[in-house]
């Protein structure tokens, strides 16, 4: 990926350098905006597409994290968990109220989100790097334990935030708008651009992909494989706490199945946009349009009059695979 | 509840006064131990099962001195088959059970039946469901549920459009979606479309807000079951859509109930299948024990209609659900 970038800085720029493995994504959500049309007029709505985009912003942004774990040759099962547990725990010290004024207890309420957060990505990131657990099993286990923390927290019911004024005080993170735009898409944008910057820009951003792609040439060429890995782990416990933020407004309650399965939806937003599973290539704006093609074909499905609630399911499962055939097709014309 | 306090302080007062109250206080010393198996509260219904065994198992030994209940909750079939012997070996006179799976706990519910024990399955039945396997059995009215929510819909709104959202695609689902179109069967109501809501909030969410941008005018939400019901309503919130008239849950969660019982507009009633009916089959079985009346059958609780009239009685404020 650096190769073919620092390529086409030096060549003059014509359509067949285009990378076309990076634009591929959003062919495919071009044909699926078509194929919406089509499916149900009123998809293309304003009102419509910003709901859906706004929906897809939890895992949008859990996903830009994954992609730092991915392309850092890691992988991260727990995400899921981690919002309930996270969500839970920010709503525990909401209700506990600590302090009086309401504002001042939302912001230190939300540090403390992003604080858990990035409590638990290093969790994952020690285990891993320091324990050398295979990812896959150790946030397996990690999974398991924020999970049930989040039961055992809520003894299986729900967790609700009961100050009406605080709710009414924090709903608009959600619900409001900045000039027109929902804050949950402005969310998702900013977030991605801080994300695109560090991995595009920075040295540690480099250091990511490097240590994807070979680790051992990376660790002879002097970096710390274990701090790279750790802070990825650590950006993606920020990026769950970001999107539990604008999680805890919309329905102000978590319970034990806040968040099940949605680290299989953030890693499919992640490959879906272009990130190879097996490290050492990372696709920022890929992956936000990953998040939003999943979000718009479970849309799609609803909207359209000619699929079985009962198949729906499976023409998700098809219509990603077609995705992806799509932009596999295109990459190797390239 | 009352009576039974006042019970408890006529027995302290027959004891420093010595005048013998006339409840037959003698068979009281009986000793009998109910073991209950119950699945762990994994989500909102089961936490509610939980709480009320746990509630209830303290007021029947305050009742019965002889009386020792023992509650145990299992997260999967497998360790609630072990959790049923850790029971049986410490000689229970009576089993109330409600599996995680039937048919996966019939064998080890068997063993205990065999052993002359005295068994109640609750909610959830094996294929044969007969006494060979247990004397009592109490339930919920899935097809009820339906049905009671389907009739309240058609009568208060004869002519609505509504839009429905299931739970998952199991049998217990499929009975509610079957008694709900007996319920409006005869009217003019018209179901506009049925999609998976997965029992799950969010889910729950996502399919309303899209009902809305397909639907230019929905009357009225069926989501039988308070949980996918919040939301429901917080989408309906959102959208600023005021010609959706009322929405029905079921279960009767508290904070549903809560609604109900302060006139809430869009939650005018709650349709019940209460976690409490495990606590209906231990009292019962108590019965059996100590009052000698018939208990053994079946015992099919009713989906009562919870309306603003009679929510207070099924409003527990300190449950989980």
């Amino acid at each position: 990926m650096t190769t073919a970038a620092t390529e086409t800085a030096k060549a003059p720029k014509t359509s067949r350098d285009w990378d076309m493995a990076a634009i591929a994504p959003f062919i495919a959500l071009a044909l699926l905006l078509v194929l919406g049309y089509f499916a149900n007029p009123n998809f293309v709505s304003v009102a419509n597409i910003l709901n859906v985009i706004t929906r897809s912003a939890f895992i949008a942004i859990i996903a830009l994290g994954a992609t730092y774990v991915i392309s850092s040759g890691g992988l991260d099962l727990s995400v899921g968990s981690m919002v309930a547990f996270v969500a839970s725990l920010m709503i525990l010290f909401l209700n506990a109220a600590p302090i009086a004024d309401p504002m001042m207890l939302l912001i230190a309420g939300m540090l403390l989100a992003l604080l858990l957060g990035a409590a638990c990505g290093l969790f994952n990131g020690l285990i891993t790097t320091v324990g050398r657990i295979e990812p896959f099993i150790a946030t397996l286990g990690t999974m398991g334990i924020y999970r049930g923390l989040t039961t055992w927290l809520s003894q299986g019911g729900a967790i609700t935030l009961r100050d009406r004024e605080l709710q009414a005080l924090y709903r608009p993170v959600y619900f409001g708008d900045i000039f027109g735009v929902p804050v949950p898409i402005v969310a998702i944008f900013v977030t991605a651009a801080i994300a695109a910057f560090v991995l595009y820009r920075t040295r540690y951003g480099r250091h990511v992909i490097a240590v994807g792609s070979n680790e051992d040439v990376a660790r002879y060429s002097g970096i710390s494989v274990r701090k790279v890995r750790t802070i990825a782990y650590i950006i993606q416990g920020l990026c769950v706490a970001v999107a539990v933020l604008l999680y805890v407004p919309r329905l102000g309650s978590t319970s034990a199945t806040t968040g099940i399965l949605w680290e299989l939806q953030a890693i499919t937003a992640v490959v879906v946009g272009g990130t190879a599973l097996r490290g050492g290539v990372g696709r920022i704006w890929g992956t936000v349009c990953g998040a939003f093609i999943l979000e718009i074909v479970g849309n799609i499905m609803l909207l359209s009059n000619f699929v079985s609630e009962y198949l729906i399911g499976a023409i998700q499962g098809a219509i990603i695979i077609i995705a992806m055939l799509v932009q596999r097709s295109l990459m190797r014309r390239s | 509840m009352r009576r039974r306090t006042f019970g408890l302080a006529a027995a302290a007062l027959a004891a420093s006064v010595a005048v013998g109250p006339s409840l037959g206080w003698a068979q009281e010393e009986k000793k009998v131990t109910i073991g209950v198996s119950i699945p762990a509260a994994d989500h909102g219904w089961t936490a509610g099962v939980v709480f009320h065994a746990e509630r209830v198992a303290k007021l029947l030994m305050e009742e019965h001195p002889g009386l020792n209940v023992i509650v145990k909750t299992s997260a999967d079939p497998a360790s609630q088959a072990n959790a049923v012997q850790d029971l049986a070996v410490q000689n229970i006179d009576a089993l109330v059970i409600l599996p995680t799976d039937p048919d996966q706990l019939v064998n080890a519910i068997q063993q205990v039946k065999d052993a002359g024990k005295f068994v109640a399955l609750v909610d959830r039945a094996p294929s044969v469901n007969d006494n060979t396997i247990r004397d009592l059995y109490v339930a919920g009215n899935n097809p009820a549920l339906g049905r009671v929510a389907g009739q309240y819909i058609a009568k208060t709104t004869p002519d609505a459009e509504v839009v429905v959202i299931r739970g998952l695609p199991i049998p217990i689902d499929q009975q509610r979606q079957d008694g709900f179109d007996e319920g409006i069967k005869g009217s003019n109501v018209k179901v506009l479309e049925r999609q998976y809501g997965n029992w799950n909030r969010d889910d729950a969410f996502r399919v309303m807000q899209d009902y809305l941008t397909k639907y230019p005018k929905i009357d009225v939400v069926w989501a039988q079951d308070d949980d996918m019901l919040v939301g429901v309503l917080e989408a309906i919130q959102q959208a600023n859509r005021s010609d959706i008239q009322y929405v029905v849950g079921g279960a009767g969660s508290k904070d549903m109930v809560k609604r109900v019982m302060d006139g809430d507009k869009m939650v005018p009633v709650d349709v019940l299948y209460p976690p409490a009916m495990v606590a209906t089959a231990m009292q019962l079985t108590a019965a059996n024990f100590y009052d000698q009346v018939p208990v053994s059958g079946e015992y099919i609780l009713d989906a009562t209609l919870v309306t603003k009239d009679n929510a207070e009685q099924f409003y527990f404020q300190d449950s989980p659900f």
